[in-house]
């Protein structure tokens, strides 16, 4: 699975880890800094009951650091204190106050850490992908992209404010129970710890291998979950084979072997627990045992018994995770792969000179040929035509004959390699314009248009959220779309996909036009926009587009000869190449693909033979 | 999509009961269990007694007499603890597990045998998570919570009687802390809950988010409306920092009461218990060590209990499903003579001929309003090819539903071979018909497989005939292991076109006596087209079929023609005669055939 990555590699992940954590930086260094203070404060509330024992209930003379004594005599003596014995008790809750500050503080500006992490990641992989060329969004799976951006960004995000932040806390209290234990007796210190190293081990160990089988039933949950999934996405075809018993079978089956695997896991699960059970318990134990003997050899003293006591309880779960958090650290790694992955393709960049010309200018093709990959086929052979400034060219042409392609390229959805001809308007190379400025001006209906899960208000006004709702409902006019919408129960606020409203493919294109036409564009294009309303809407919309967008540029495919037909020129497209090219007058009559298709779309059904 | 929106149930006791069958066939379990959680809180009751005793006796009289003993018996209480703690754990994942399981394939059976009406208004993925998540939860519920809950409570109990006998003021004061606690921890509980909910619901909008921003890439390059899109994500992602900041706040609190209330309780300890050190040092380290390790066990029963709420949901949601009763039932006298959908009794099954006929026939959907269908009647002898015709969403697919009964008429009768379809049971009608989908539907797993979906039995030489009559040779052996290799999911490592091809020879391989196909509309290639077209042409062949069509030439050489409109059959004859009416037919057929005429000319 880890593959080697070389040193730039790493140094280059290690970089983006570091960007990623802008922000956060500053938020896991308090939450450390409180870890270690909450850690201090745990130590010290043994030390008040071991005093509080020792010296100011057993009036044996102290042996505490200094500012201790001093402390202890601010109050009283210890005399004073062992007859006041609240004050021990009071110094307790203090203590107690300023650990669970501290572990307050931890916790929130561990989660604040945390968050604004996760929150960088996603901001950052969004944007990032939003970016990205069209080319990168054709060449991979949304599936895949979605992992990435979510499971992985989880699993980095625990790996920095768990594993990181724990491992650091548990060493830190266990450094510190080390200091604190050492200054009252080493010996029992020695003994007392033991048992941990080994703990540790064992639990890297039995993690690491017990992962893999984690793993395995991971996959056959999978499995199991994918059979459900089909089962019941294709009742239809299960019914109507009449195959229930067999899918009964399929399905019982990989249950039975799912929850077996689990069931394996029960003994090596259950017999890690009850052992790491034992040696915690022997742990407490070996303190008991040998606490007692130094205490009757006179080498220690009853509270510092008891301080190691607590001190044993204090340590054994976070001894116990330890060797968790560092068996699971691994994982990390490569969901760090996966996401630089998107973070390193390169976004969309000005290569021109990016100039803002005004674009109600002519839009001219010369010696256009492309083709998506090098080792694929060729898409346009040298394509070359003009639409001169405000008129209409009409499209047509079968599928694979590369239509839409010459769309793709005039809206710099992808780019004309050098040496492959120019694409210009008013002259400008369409390299030199600025991208934005391009697309802002050429208004874009696709054949299967996108609406986004907002209203249809929302989707009409995209591009301009300030606009007005007449504004929006005047679009929609246009587009033959706000009797529709009227009808519906909240109008222009309904949700686009919300339940049981869903818009059919007509009214997805209507909107999407509505969309197209709300930005005033001089430039309009219909890929085959209009395929799924009826003629007549078709007709109606074309003569509302002709009324108010008489001066704009406007590129129409279609396989419809009544929408071709007005246009000011038409092109036939075949293999990339164009094999006709003139208005409806010229072509109807040229005796080519053109007129044919004409006299099938006007010819009376009688003619239709069998 | 299709969400279900009916209120489930509210059922007594968390729905405990309903559970109670499953529990037992795990009874030995689940006393071994409750049993093993009891022996070990007491187990864990014991070690602070022996660590009084260690210092009362060792220290307090100074002397080392029992030490031998002292360490047996303490060894034999770790020991001793730690089996009991396998053996609850084993039981505990035994009583998990299998609940799961049983569990699941309750659910999933059951789904086996409910009608079509159900599918139609509960989506795939509310379904999926009954039978997959819901069922985790309640064996994660019976199992673990109920074994934490147990152990805990038992160790809080226990730990205040020995704190009672041992001194009786101390521990009253050590319990004083006890109920405040309680409250607290439900108070933030209640609230985490909540909070994590709204994290849960923000996330799956931030997929949404994530999944909108990447499927619509084309349209918000060609918007230019990345800022938009941008500024809609980092609010999303800024509201969901908020909310689990705040949900941090919470649990941070959570965990300020625990920890200051066993500081509390150590300090009530000390202030009031102090003098016992003098002369009973044990005693006091006891009451610490049971003072300080009270609080975790609390918060377990907190847990649990709120572990409890949350499950019921899931519970209440699965027995919905499992108690909902099919639409289309077989009768008690069907099941008794033909059997059911999974143990059939085909030594009983009468060969089918392949005559249907409707009978006066009305229908409303279940789900539906409007009476689809009104005093139907139609004869198809054996051999008809009827074609139904008409716009998306008109409401084509009723007849076949009927025929295949998947529904079953609100009036009227639908007669098989002159027997009406209720009269044998729903297997037998199934076994002798084949259904090929629009969206051809395979299963993950070899193409052979996939093809001996409707008939296991079929030879070698059988699968080679129907995939050479559908032309789909090629697709299998294109494939690198020929029949035997694996498809993907959903059949997703073949093309629309050739899944399709694969589903034709899927169908003639079963040999039915009624074909119901729907066409594809999704546009193929055109040598594919083709092949698909004359697929048609064969599997209809022999068979009654019913025709879903799109396409003209399966049109006009059907032998009836349905024209639907709105839902209703307007329109009924023989191509010429509906062609002469000019009327919808006659509208349809035309536009139709403008447009493939165009895209054939445009090559």
């Amino acid at each position: 699975m880890d593959q080697k990555k070389t040193s730039i590699e790493k140094a280059r992940e290690r970089a983006l880890l570091w960007r990623f954590l802008r922000g956060s930086k500053g938020w896991f260094l308090i939450s450390m800094v409180s870890a270690a203070v909450a850690a201090l404060s745990d130590m010290v509330s043994p030390q008040i009951v071991r005093a509080a024992v020792d010296n100011a209930l057993g009036g044996k003379a102290a042996d505490l650091p200094a500012f201790a004594m001093r402390l202890a005599e601010r109050a009283g003596g210890w005399e004073y204190l062992g007859e006041h014995i609240w004050i021990m008790a009071a110094a307790i809750l203090v203590v107690a106050a300023v650990k669970v500050a501290a572990q307050y503080t931890f916790r929130v500006s561990n989660t604040r850490g945390a968050e604004t992490l996760t929150k960088t990641m996603r901001d950052e992989l969004f944007r990032h992908i939003e970016r990205l060329p069209y080319a990168w969004h054709s060449q991979h799976r949304t599936g895949d992209i979605i992992q990435r951006c979510t499971s992985d960004i989880e699993t980095l995000k625990s790996f920095v404010s768990e594993q990181m932040t724990s491992i650091f806390r548990i060493v830190v209290l266990l450094a510190l129970s080390l200091t604190f234990m050492l200054g009252m007796n080493w010996k029992l210190t020695i003994i007392a710890m033991l048992p941990v190293p080994y703990i540790i081990l064992r639990s890297v160990h039995f993690h690491g291998k017990i992962g893999k089988a984690f793993l395995d039933c991971d996959e056959n949950e999978g499995k199991l979950s994918d059979i459900a999934q089909e089962n019941l996405t294709g009742v239809r075809v299960v019914r109507s084979f009449g195959q229930e018993r067999r899918e009964r079978e399929r399905f019982e089956a990989q249950n039975e072997y799912y929850t077996g695997l689990w069931m394996k896991l029960a003994r090596p699960l259950a017999q890690f627990w009850s052992l790491s059970d034992v040696l915690s318990g022997v742990q407490i134990m070996l303190i008991v045992v040998f606490g007692s003997v130094f205490c009757l050899r006179r080498e220690m003293t009853a509270g510092e018994y008891i301080a190691f006591l607590s001190y044993g309880a204090i340590m054994t779960w976070p001894v116990r995770m330890l060797g968790r958090m560092i068996a699971e650290m691994s994982k990390a790694g490569v969901s760090m792969d996966r996401i630089s992955y998107i973070m390193e393709a390169e976004e969309e960049r000005e290569t021109g000179l990016g100039l803002k010309p005004s674009m109600d200018q002519d839009i001219v093709f010369e010696n256009v040929s492309f083709r998506y990959a090098a080792e694929r086929r060729e898409v346009l052979k040298n394509v070359s035509f003009t639409v001169p400034a405000g008129t209409t060219l009409g499209i047509l042409g079968g599928t694979g004959s590369g239509k839409s392609t010459l769309m793709l390229l005039l809206d710099k959805l992808y780019d004309l390699p050098e040496g492959s001809g120019r694409i210009t308007i008013g002259g400008v190379d369409l390299k030199d314009i600025e991208t934005a400025h391009l697309r802002r001006n050429i208004g874009m209906v696709l054949q299967e248009p996108y609406l986004f899960s907002r209203t249809i208000r929302e989707n009409i006004a995209i591009t301009d959220e300030t606009m007005s709702l007449e504004e929006v409902r005047e679009a929609a006019r246009a587009a033959c779309l706000d009797e529709t919408v009227m009808n519906f129960a909240k109008g222009y606020d309904t949700f686009v996909g919300e339940r049981g409203v869903t818009l059919s493919g007509g009214q997805k294109q209507r909107a999407a036009i509505a969309r197209a036409l709300t930005q005033h564009t001089p430039i309009l294009i219909f890929d085959d926009s209009l395929s799924a309303v009826d003629t007549e809407t078709d007709a109606k919309i074309r003569a509302e587009l002709e009324r108010r967008f008489g001066s704009a540029t406007i590129l129409l495919i279609s396989h419809r000869i009544t929408t071709l037909s007005k246009a000011d020129q038409i092109l036939v497209l075949d293999r990339g190449k164009i094999i006709e090219r003139g208005d409806h007058e010229t072509l109807s009559k040229a005796g080519g693909i053109y007129q044919k298709i004409c006299d099938i779309q006007s010819s009376s059904v009688g003619e239709v033979g069998a | 999509m299709k969400q279900h929106t009916s209120e489930t149930v509210r059922l007594p006791f968390f729905g405990i009961g309903k559970l109670l069958p499953y529990l037992k066939n795990y009874k030995t379990a689940v006393f071994g269990m409750i049993l093993g959680c009891l022996v070990g809180s007491l187990v864990d009751i014991g070690v602070p007694l022996f660590q009084r005793y260690a210092l009362n006796h060792f220290i307090g009289e100074g002397t080392m007499d029992t030490i031998v003993l002292f360490v047996i018996l303490y060894l034999a209480l770790i020991c001793g603890g730690a089996l009991v703690n396998y053996v609850a754990c084993i039981f505990s994942m035994q009583i998990e597990v299998g609940v799961d399981k049983d569990l699941r394939n309750a659910a999933f059976n059951h789904l086996q045998t409910l009608s079509f009406s159900y599918f139609n208004q509960n989506s795939v993925g509310y379904l999926h998570a009954r039978v997959m998540s819901d069922t985790q939860k309640i064996g994660a519920l019976v199992s673990w919570t109920l074994l934490d809950s147990l152990w805990q409570l038992g160790y809080v109990i226990g730990a205040v009687v020995v704190m009672l006998v041992i001194n009786v003021r101390l521990a009253l004061l050590v319990m004083a802390v006890l109920p405040l606690t309680v409250l607290l921890f439900s108070v933030f509980q209640r609230g985490l809950t909540r909070a994590n909910r709204e994290i849960r619901e923000i996330n799956s909008q931030i997929t949404g988010n994530f999944n909108e921003g990447i499927t619509g890439a084309r349209t918000i390059k060609t918007l230019v409306v990345e800022d938009t899109m941008e500024r809609a994500f980092v609010s999303d992602t800024s509201r969901i920092r908020r909310r689990a900041i705040g949900a941090a706040r919470l649990r941070g609190l959570f965990a300020v009461t625990m920890n200051f209330a066993s500081s509390l309780a150590l300090a009530v300890v000390l202030w009031k218990g102090g003098y016992i050190a003098k002369t009973q040092i044990g005693t006091f380290s006891m009451f610490m060590s049971y003072a300080q390790g009270l609080m975790e066990p609390i918060r377990w029963v907190v847990d649990a209990i709120s572990d409890l709420i949350t499950t019921r949901v899931n519970i209440e949601r699965l027995t919905k499903l499992l108690e909902t009763e099919p639409d289309v039932k077989d009768s008690p006298e069907v099941v008794e003579t033909y059997g059911d959908c999974f143990t059939p009794k085909k030594e009983n099954w009468e060969p089918i001929r392949g005559d249907i006929s409707f009978r006066d026939v009305s229908f409303r959907y279940p789900d539906g309003e409007e009476t689809v269908l009104e005093h139907f009647s139609l004869e198809i002898p054996f051999g008809t090819n009827v074609a139904i015709v008409g716009e998306t969403g008109a409401g084509k697919s009723t007849l076949a539903n009927l025929i295949c009964r998947f529904y079953e008429p609100t009036e009227g009768q639908v007669l098989i071979d002159g027997r009406d379809a209720r009269e044998r049971s729903q297997l037998w009608l199934h076994s002798a018909i084949g259904y090929v989908l629009q969206t051809p539907h395979l299963f993950s797993g070899t193409l052979r497989e996939n093809l001996l979906y409707g008939n296991p039995n079929a030879t070698e030489a059988d699968i080679r005939r129907a995939l050479d009559l559908v032309s789909a040779t090629e697709v299998a052996d294109r494939l690198e292991h020929g029949p035997d290799t694996d498809v993907g999911e959903g059949g997703d490592l073949l093309s629309t076109g050739e899944k399709q091809l694969i589903s034709f020879a899927r169908a003639i391989l079963a040999d039915p006596r009624i074909l119901v196909l729907d066409e594809a509309t999704a546009s193929v290639d055109t040598i594919t087209e083709q092949k698909i077209q004359s697929a048609i042409d064969t599997i209809i062949r022999g068979r009654t079929s019913i025709v879903i069509a799109h396409r003209l030439s399966t049109v006009q050489h059907a032998d009836v023609i349905l024209a639907v409109h709105h839902g209703r059959i307007v329109e009924q004859g023989r191509h010429d005669e509906l062609m002469a009416k000019r009327g919808y037919y006659y509208r349809l057929y035309t536009r139709q055939y403008e447009d493939e005429a165009t895209k054939s000319a445009l090559g």
